[in-house]
């Protein structure tokens, strides 16, 4: 039954209540922890979401002047993709139950991963030493705060990869790593996810939000 | 109201209700300090928030005294002044209530009013109190620094926030950012919990609509604080980087004494935006657990099913969406788009359907109820009666014509006071007298309890009506001193006067609340088990204050909605929960006819 179904109930009459006394479970058929894992992504999403919005009200403003153009992002996409590969191979032989996979899948994926965030933090140093760096540029601000809180969250997933890590090289069986590699491989596609996004609409250098916003009729 | 009879569903077997492997401490540090049951980090928010909530009464104790005798305490400087608005803003509405309702309620209510043992991920929960924890911390160490907290007003607006001349530029707006950033992110964990505990560890028979409307409010405000918070934490990291790093998020070109700043070409407004997407929520999230806890404590307290059940549900989930819409009404004055002003306008007074409903089922409830004049009810009718008067000018404010004269007056601190201070305080007060009893096995005092109540109430009438006049003729808020002002009468400062007086009573009065809280402790008189005779499933524990893990061997199993009160041929005139069909006793009389609900 759906949730909006659900709500159409009216629990105070008798055929109602036979109904719900057979009632068990939760209202998903879901484990907490991936549904909590999902609520937390809906926050995170609202949170870069809020900033693509503040970033594009911002281009409506006075005097815009871009990012100037960092090509090691691309290289650095291409890393954070591969990461997000190799957590799925670890997914792939966690679910056919080969443990020596989940380990490759695992290592590879925290190691894209790092390799990713030192990438990022080139890219800020060659941003910082181009010529015309100005940080009161609200787009060069934006560089580095979109970046940054991005890096955290991914920071904050290798914590979590590192304990599924450890449990795997301390010899547990398959079935308890499986949630949590099931669990790492979700946040970092997501993570992936919201990268392209952020990357293609702000840090491409082909004013993709501004052609958005104008396909809105914003601009 | 469901049916009595003996011949529906009889007994059902808990054994399919998954349930939850809990962490067992061991010593006294694990039970009490680093402790990961709902129950203890419910207490521990409830003392911390209420501990930094008397921070900040006497914070307005100083600021009302200053209003009503300027010029007579040397130690209110003007810079001191716009610190303690500030930080009576900040702490009252996040710090204490934003903790207590979602914190404090939240953590006690939700696992044992849908049935679980505990929260769903134990260990981030107890993270979360101590981030809080944290987060207050930070908060009041900005006391302390050189230079002392910020004085940039509750909403922080750049660019005067971070500038010189600003109180507190140097080191108190950077602890007050960091503060709410650590707030959040404590939130998150706890609002992860509350939200996946709701819906995926409610006992058998437990289904959404058979919630307590407590439950309900809980829920929706922690969604909403989920989805909100996130633009404050946005919005306080980036005027963070402008402080620190120098970026120009906020910040415009300015001159200072003749010199340019290093910023340049920000946006203040974004700021504003940002903010206030979160603020109007953020109103909702402190409201709508007050809806619910009120529901219910009217429900038990006029023995009566709640008026409208299904509608108050729906009623809190349009609210909840409706609130993301309206936040610009804040903004009347900023400048913005005259059309932008109409939407939000528009959406504003929309948002007064749902509540209306509210507060029509409210009163529907107690119509023809068997009203007891318990501490819970006075102080859920107190609410209804000052949520709708601060509900009322609310209407007003949110019309724009109407707004821009008075947005910068007292009465628009009359009106939040209303309806976002006093109201949710007296459902917090009420939701105290009704759940002391479960949380401490013994009744709060009775005759201090009264005292407090009625010091409260008219207290705060006294307080705040004035002070809708004061706006009215024009006297501004935010003001250190008004001096002598020529479309001011003298009155006003008498009436300032009467304010400070009737201010500093009504503070007295919270203390005897406080005595009362820790007095009855030790000394209250013991309660009996479910002393309100009420159905929800909190009463329903073996033991009494619940014990770890809440329930006994088995978790309790649902056959009923949380309102079966006074329940036509029943020989009691309340059906907990957990009651099976079979096993409701007939009143006298009842028992050949085969007694039937009249209600469904």
């Amino acid at each position: 039954m759906s949730i909006f179904h659900q709500l159409l109930a009216k629990p105070w009459v008798t055929a109602q209540a036979r109904i719900d006394d057979f009632h068990v479970g939760g209202t998903f058929f879901l484990s907490p922890a991936k549904l909590g894992l999902r609520v937390f992504l809906a926050v995170v999403t609202v949170l870069f979401t809020l900033l693509i919005f503040a970033y594009g009200m911002r281009m409506e403003l006075e005097v815009w002047r871009p990012t100037p153009q960092v090509s090691l992002l691309w290289l650095n996409t291409v890393l954070l993709v591969l990461s997000s590969s190799a957590m799925q191979w670890a997914l792939f032989s966690a679910r056919r139950h080969e443990i020596d996979g989940v380990w490759i899948g695992l290592l590879a994926g925290g190691f894209f991963a790092i390799a990713f965030l030192g990438g990022q933090i080139m890219a800020w140093r060659q941003l910082d030493s181009l010529v015309g760096f100005n940080i009161t540029n609200p787009a060069i601000g934006f560089f580095f705060l979109i970046t940054a809180l991005h890096g955290l969250h991914l920071l904050g997933g290798l914590v979590a990869l590192g304990r599924a890590t450890t449990k795997v090289w301390r010899g547990f069986d398959v079935a308890p790593v499986r949630l949590s590699v099931e669990l790492c491989t979700t946040y970092w596609h997501y993570l992936l996810l919201v990268w392209l996004v952020l990357f293609g609409l702000l840090f491409s250098g082909n004013d993709s939000l501004g052609i958005l916003l104008s396909i809105c009729g914003l601009r | 109201m469901t049916d009595v009879t003996p011949e529906t569903t009889s007994y059902l077997a808990p054994a399919e209700v998954e349930d939850v492997e809990l962490y067992h401490p061991k010593s006294f540090v694990t039970k009490y300090i680093w402790s990961q049951d709902a129950k203890v980090i419910a207490i521990q928010y409830a003392v911390t928030a209420i501990a930094i909530g008397l921070v900040a009464l006497v914070l307005s104790w100083m600021m009302r005294l200053q209003l009503g005798f300027p010029d007579t305490f040397s130690f209110i400087s003007p810079e001191a002044y716009l610190q303690l608005i500030t930080m009576h803003g900040m702490i009252m509405v996040i710090y204490l209530l934003t903790a207590l309702f979602l914190g404090g309620f939240g953590n006690y209510l939700i696992p044992l009013m849908v049935g679980a043992r505990d929260m769903v991920f134990p260990y981030v929960n107890m993270l979360s109190y101590w981030v809080y924890l944290l987060a207050v911390l930070v908060l009041v160490a900005s006391f302390f620094v050189p230079g002392g907290s910020t004085g940039a007003g509750w909403t922080l607006y750049p660019p005067q926030a971070i500038l010189a001349g600003t109180p507190g530029q140097s080191y108190g707006i950077i602890l007050m950012l960091a503060s709410l950033a650590l707030f959040i992110i404590g939130f998150t964990m706890g609002g992860l919990n509350y939200v996946v505990t709701v819906l995926q560890a409610r006992t058998r028979g437990m289904t959404l609509m058979r919630m307590p409307l407590t439950v309900w409010g809980i829920f929706v405000a922690t969604i909403l604080a989920l989805l909100a918070f996130p633009a404050l934490f946005v919005g306080a990291v980036m005027m963070m980087f402008d402080r620190l790093l120098g970026t120009s998020f906020f910040m415009p070109q300015i001159v200072e004494f003749g010199e340019s700043l290093k910023y340049g070409g920000g946006s203040p407004i974004l700021f504003q935006h940002l903010f206030w997407f979160f603020g109007h929520p953020e109103v909702y999230i402190v409201a709508l657990p007050g809806f619910g806890i009120v529901s219910d404590l009217l429900s038990v307290h006029a023995r009566k099913n709640i008026f409208g059940y299904r509608m108050m549900v729906w009623a809190i989930v349009v609210i909840g969406g409706l609130s993301f819409v309206v936040w610009a009404h804040h903004m009347y004055v900023s400048g913005m788009n005259p059309y932008f002003g109409f939407f939000f306008a528009t959406s504003t007074l929309i948002i007064a359907v749902p509540t209306a409903i509210k507060v029509y089922n409210w009163v529907l409830t107690l119509w023809r109820g068997n009203i007891h004049l318990t501490l819970p009810m006075l102080f859920a009718i107190a609410f209804i009666i000052t949520f709708v008067n601060g509900g009322i000018t609310g209407l007003f404010l949110g019309n724009v014509v109407v707004d821009v004269p008075l947005s910068d007056t007292m009465f628009v601190v009359a009106h939040f006071h209303m309806v976002m201070g006093v109201a949710p305080i007296l459902v917090i007060f009420g939701a105290i007298y009704h759940w002391y009893p479960l949380m401490s096995g013994r009744m709060l005092n009775q005759a201090m309890g009264h005292f407090h109540f009625w010091v409260t109430f008219i207290g705060a009438y006294l307080i705040y009506f004035p002070m809708h006049y004061l706006g009215f003729i024009g006297v501004p808020r935010r003001y250190y001193a008004i001096g002598e002002t020529e479309f001011i009468p003298l009155s006003a400062a008498t009436l300032n006067e009467f304010i400070t007086v009737a201010a500093l009573i009504v503070g007295l009065a919270q203390v005897v609340f406080i005595f009362n809280l820790v007095w009855s402790l030790f000394k209250g008189e013991k309660s009996v088990k479910n002393p309100w005779r009420a159905t929800s499933l909190e009463w329903q524990t073996p033991q009494m204050p619940p014990a770890h893990g809440n329930w006994g061997k088995e978790l309790p199993v649902v056959y009923r909605w949380a309102y079966d009160y006074s329940v036509p041929g029943a020989a009691e005139d309340f059906l907990p929960q957990n009651l099976a069909p079979d096993q409701v006793a007939i009143a006298k009389g009842h028992e050949a006819s085969g007694v039937r609900a009249a209600a469904t």
